[in-house]
């Protein structure tokens, strides 16, 4: 059985991908540093106060989450993990996207080859219904669903 | 793109101006239209400000992007001033660390200065995160536009000048500087400076800064507070004292939340202006005693492996401290020693300021009061020197709550940390 959500395209695009979950903010320098410092092509999240996500693989996942938190050179480390291609498959955002993870996605849109797609205002109820290795699906018109 | 430039703007995103600043143009523009902007505004500022300060090697994407922009000859429209240095010789370190932070964490580092020089960097000392300080020169004016990204001199410059200014990410500052505009939305509008949450100080005595940002960072995250209850101790003037204060609070409620504008009753300038009609109608409460301060504190992780272990290393200035902070500091240091009957600090202690502070400093009097203590004077980021698992594993001690949030350092209050550092805890 599969339940679609339809949200906003910020970067539009489709990918088919597993789902990881967060759900509380995500901390994406903290997310992704570590990793990235020590090569694992996984990218294992790094972040231990993300209790959902620490040590679970998010490169080429679909990333759902409610928002980004943490340091402001978060776009920046975005738009690094798109350009190593370990970047997740895309980002699923419950909520209004917030203005460092749209940096991020917006730059690697325009500067890097990858296609990314992030969607926002997914809303509360696809954040309480997405598990950790459900099927996703991800429309160009910003519809997702979920199997 | 349903965003109405002007003819300049238009002509960059058509290409006039070549296909770097087309796709530069373009980033800003689907970057404001997530927002909801309808056109971008000029950045008036007289400088701008770079959060990223460091040549990190994983980063190198973002160092090979910058070679692109400055081969194409783009270059800021301000000069501006950066972050501070990820590296400092003068700061203890063991011969693994040195490897580790030359060849694995930094190897980008010389190649990165040398871009910041190309595309317009104030001077080889406008390194700090504290760069609105009037020793370094970069102090915007009320109203002015910003394109800054650190979170610490986004704040500041929002609440306690009156700046308007996003809370941008780098690289995204960086080219909003090159355009010279920025999206007209959230903070550089009327509408997005109006306070979504009231808060009520009611503690007995004067909340540390660090300690009181903490608390109202974590309760309203993003949104902006409007603090009663202060006036009793900060008064109604901007003074040296007064904002050193609101640098560290602010600098702890942008980390532990993601706060990019505060308003204090009769102190702050909209505040002082437009008092209470700033806050939203319906707006939430949220009260603060000595109990709310001290449950915030008692349920920070400890994320040392051994919770008791001996601290190695005090870092204090993050952000970067004031002129007044060090002679204060010093004070305090020079009469805890004394009192405890040391010559030298406890805990190999760093201050960290700004290099045109730093400089300034050594030619007072309270120099040689304080190198005789034995603390570290250095003009590094603490946060970037910990960012790494080798320092990480370190037992570090801090009174700063955004090194805290960002770092495995532990937070003590400035007067345990002052207890502890002088030898008084023992």
């Amino acid at each position: 059985m599969s339940k679609e959500f339809k949200g906003r395209p910020v970067v539009s695009g489709s990918c088919t991908a597993e789902a990881v979950v967060s759900h509380g903010g995500f901390n994406t320098l903290a997310s992704f540093q570590m990793p990235m410092m020590f090569g694992d092509k996984k990218i294992k999240c790094g972040d231990q106060n993300n209790a959902d996500l620490y040590k679970k693989p998010l490169a080429h996942k679909a990333l759902c989450l409610p928002m980004t938190i943490g340091s402001t050179t978060g776009g920046m480390v975005l738009f690094t993990v798109c350009s190593n291609n370990v970047a997740p498959a895309c980002m699923l955002f419950s909520e209004h996207i917030d203005s460092l993870a749209a940096s991020g996605a917006i730059l690697a849109a325009n500067w890097t080859d990858v296609n990314m797609p992030v969607v926002d205002q997914l809303g509360d109820e696809f954040l309480a219904y997405v598990k950790d290795g459900m099927q996703i699906t991800v429309a160009p018109d910003g519809t997702v669903t979920v199997s | 793109m349903s965003m109405t430039l002007t003819p300049e703007q238009q002509e960059m995103l058509s290409g006039a101006q070549g296909e770097t600043m087309a796709r530069i143009m373009k980033t800003l523009v689907m970057y404001g239209e997530t927002f909801g902007a309808e056109k971008m505004v000029p950045v008036t500022s007289q400088y701008g400000h770079t959060v990223i300060s460091f040549g990190i090697g994983v980063m190198k994407p973002v160092y090979d992007l910058y070679d692109k922009l400055i081969d194409s000859g783009a270059k800021s429209r301000q000069e501006f001033s950066a972050d501070p240095r990820p590296l400092d010789k003068n700061i203890p370190t063991t011969l693994l660390q040195d490897i580790v932070f030359k060849k694995i964490m930094y190897p980008q580092q010389a190649r990165y200065e040398a871009q910041l020089q190309k595309l317009g960097i104030m001077n080889d000392d406008a390194y700090t995160c504290a760069c609105y300080l009037p020793q370094i020169g970069n102090e915007p004016k009320r109203g002015d536009v910003l394109s800054w990204a650190e979170s610490s001199a986004v704040v500041y410059a929002n609440s306690v000048l009156g700046a308007r200014c996003n809370r941008n990410s780098g690289m995204l500052e960086m080219m909003g500087s090159i355009a010279g505009c920025a999206p007209y939305f959230g903070f550089l509008t009327d509408d997005g400076r109006k306070a979504d949450w009231i808060v009520e100080v009611k503690c007995a005595k004067k909340p540390e800064a660090q300690l009181l940002g903490s608390a109202i960072g974590m309760k309203v995250l993003e949104k902006v507070p409007y603090i009663k209850g202060m006036e009793q101790w900060l008064g109604t003037e901007l003074d040296d004292e007064n904002r050193a204060y609101l640098k560290d609070f602010g600098a702890a409620t942008a980390s532990n939340g993601a706060v990019g504008l505060y308003h204090i009753a009769n102190l702050t300038p909209e505040a002082k202006d437009m008092g209470e009609s700033l806050i939203r109608e319906g707006a939430p409460t949220y009260v603060i005693d000595d109990a709310e301060l001290e449950r915030v504190k008692a349920n920070y992780p400890c994320v040392w492996k051994n919770q008791y272990a001996a601290p190695k290393l005090c870092f204090i200035g993050c952000p970067h401290l004031t002129m007044e902070q060090l002679h204060d500091w010093t004070d305090k240091v020079v009469s805890g020693l004394e009192k405890n009957g040391l010559e030298k600090v406890a805990i190999p202690t760093v201050f960290t300021t700004a290099p045109a502070i730093l400089k300034e400093f050594k030619k007072t009097p309270d120099w040689p009061r304080l190198e005789k203590t034995g603390i570290i004077l250095s003009y590094i980021c603490p946060l970037m020197y910990m960012n790494n698992p080798l320092c990480a594993k370190q037992p570090v001690i801090t009174c700063s709550n955004k090194l805290r949030t960002y770092t495995t350092a532990k937070y003590y209050t400035t007067g345990d940390i002052l207890e502890m550092i002088t030898g008084g805890g023992k």
